[in-house]
């Protein structure tokens, strides 16, 4: 990419070194998607905690890929299926690096992280949880990583606690050693919160629940695609995220494990490829990471993850989660303009970049259906959190999520639409 | 814009029959989890008919219309009629397009309606 190229690296005179800033006129230009009109408008895209938009870096991989290269990995000795397996398993290398895992065989392929938090429920869940352990959660979390617990509680009679969220959108900690307790087995919480945009402190988290024996699984989905993610450094046991969301394609995302959990963990599925050996009297698995991977994976995707990676390496995540911080912290400061806006969540230092909200006037899909009239797409429901949602006593809320390539402009032009929003439904 | 017409704005800021009765026939309640759209749609019957509805509730402004607007039509009408309504019952009175997402919204009182009605036949 030209805009990095012809950067110069920073000076190295100040104590905290600027991070670079992004280039976001550059950055928009690589994004096809970013050209389209709605409704004869240019589209403004503030839906990205939901999924992000893609590069042209990856949309030309998942075609070269089909165009050159496609092939089933891990089976074929020909050409094609070698190279393929190489660019598959390339990926998941690059991934690795990405998130500082000790190795890429810790790196597991699944379609998205809500499969990811589901493996750890159901393999690591099943052989680890009887009757009694509990499980601690949070009252924010996405219901990826309720309802598997639950289901397991229904299945195991495990219990299930849950951190509660104060007014603000923080967690309440205070009584944070009374719900890790010896009987804690795991502690599953998200890094951010995809509705009020709190920011955790994971590694304090981490610490209390290791103190207590529990493990701890990270759901990082909103994290790893807007800030820089270390999985060693976190030194949290399990990490789940999903591709689409940090400009890779659908299908494709992925679990983090410590290798020696991993290890000691059954597979979650049976198929071809997560086998070493199967005979009518039984099987054995596979290694890592291939165990958890019954069938042909989705190897255009993972790649595509891989460039994915790429682009986000060479923006540089330090660059994008500085510049959506100041993105955020400009729309909370303009957002309150609005006649009757109430802001979900707490204040710019302790949040990533999305703002949730209600309108006095207006219910969200009535501000989602009006903004999108105006080629604004937010997001508007319960955004898969309903506990944190009942937590505040509402049904839903309207929710602007921000990426790499939004600018002030197009916060400007949010402010503008909800003026309209509330000059439309006033009564 | 077209979602948001006139009529549907009017009836969404003024809706017409909304509140409760003295003395309902029934009362029915039904929600959408999703949106949390909530309606409780209360009908006096008389001879078979409908003498008076209300609803109370809240929701964004196509499912407030829709039950305004429902509300008005089905005063006078028999319940066997009421039977008979299906979507396009509702699409004709909004004279809107409604999109895939929304039209749960817009199809919510008629659903409370239709339980109510059915309902109440199977009681008699
Ligand atoms: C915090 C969080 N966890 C989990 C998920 C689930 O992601 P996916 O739907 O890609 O499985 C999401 C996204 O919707 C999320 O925001």
């Amino acid at each position: 990419m030209s805009h990095s190229e012809s950067h110069t690296p920073d000076s190295g005179d100040t104590k905290c070194a600027p991070t670079r800033a992004l280039d976001v006129e550059t950055i928009r230009a690589e994004f096809p998607i970013l050209q389209r009109r709605i409704h004869g408008l240019p589209l403004v895209y503030l839906d990205n905690a939901a999924t992000s938009q893609k590069p042209r870096s990856v949309i030309d991989a998942l075609t070269r890929y089909y165009e050159q290269t496609n092939a089933n990995v891990h089976r074929g000795v020909h050409t094609l299926s070698e190279e393929a397996t190489a660019q598959y398993e390339g990926a998941r290398a690059k991934v690795s690096t990405f998130i500082n895992a000790t190795c890429p065989k810790e790196v597991i392929w699944t379609r998205n992280a809500s499969e990811a938090l589901n493996v750890v429920a159901y393999s690591w869940g099943r052989a680890n949880l009887k009757r009694g352990d509990h499980v601690l959660l949070t009252e924010m979390e996405h219901h990826s990583n309720i309802v598997p617990w639950q289901i397991l509680a229904a299945e195991r009679g495990i219990e299930l606690d849950f951190v509660r969220v104060a007014d603000d959108g923080t967690l309440m900690l205070d009584n944070l050693n009374k719900l890790l307790t010896s009987r804690t087995r795991l502690f599953g919480f998200t890094y951010m919160s995809n509705v009020v945009g709190t920011i955790n402190p994971v590694k304090e988290l981490t610490l209390a629940a290791h103190k207590v024996g529990a493990l701890v699984l990270l759901d990082a989905c909103q994290a790893v695609p807007h800030m820089p993610v270390d999985a060693q450094a976190l030194d949290v046991d399990f990490l789940a995220f999903s591709g689409h969301k940090m400009l890779g394609p659908t299908g494709i995302g992925v679990l983090w494990g410590r290798r020696e959990l991993l290890n000691a963990m059954p597979p979650f599925m049976g198929g071809g490829d997560m086998i070493r050996e199967v005979h009518l009297s039984g099987f054995k698995s596979s290694e890592l990471p291939w165990k958890f991977e019954a069938g042909t994976p989705a190897i255009a995707q993972a790649i595509g993850l891989g460039a994915a990676v790429d682009y986000l390496s060479q923006v540089g995540m330090d660059a994008i989660h500085q510049a959506e911080r100041e993105l955020t912290a400009y729309a909370l400061q303009r957002l309150p303009e609005v006649k009757g806006l109430r802001i979900l969540g707490p204040s710019a230092d302790k949040r990533g970049g999305l703002v949730a909200f209600t309108l006095e006037a207006a219910h969200p899909h009535d501000i989602a259906a009006v903004l999108d009239n105006l080629g604004i797409a937010i997001r508007a429901g319960h955004h898969c959190a309903q506990p944190l949602h009942e937590r505040f006593n509402i049904p839903a809320s309207a929710r602007a999520s921000f990426y790499l390539y939004n600018t002030r402009e197009e916060v400007d032009l949010l402010v503008k639409g909800l003026h309209k929003v509330v000059e439309m439904f006033t009564f | 814009m077209d979602l948001y017409a006139e009529e549907i704005l009017d009836h969404y800021k003024h809706p017409r029959h909304f509140g409760h009765l003295d003395d309902p026939s029934l009362v029915y309640h039904d929600r959408n989890p999703l949106c949390g759209d909530e309606i409780t749609l209360e009908l006096k019957i008389e001879d078979g008919k409908v003498a008076d509805v209300a609803f109370t509730g809240h929701g964004c402004a196509i499912s407030r219309a829709a039950a305004s607007m429902m509300s008005e039509e089905i005063v006078g009408k028999s319940l066997d009629e009421l039977k008979g309504w299906d979507k396009e019952s509702i699409m004709d009175l909004l004279g809107i397009e409604v999109g895939p997402v929304r039209i749960k919204c817009a199809l919510l009182p008629l659903k409370a309606m239709k339980a109510a009605v059915w309902g109440l036949a199977e009681d008699e």
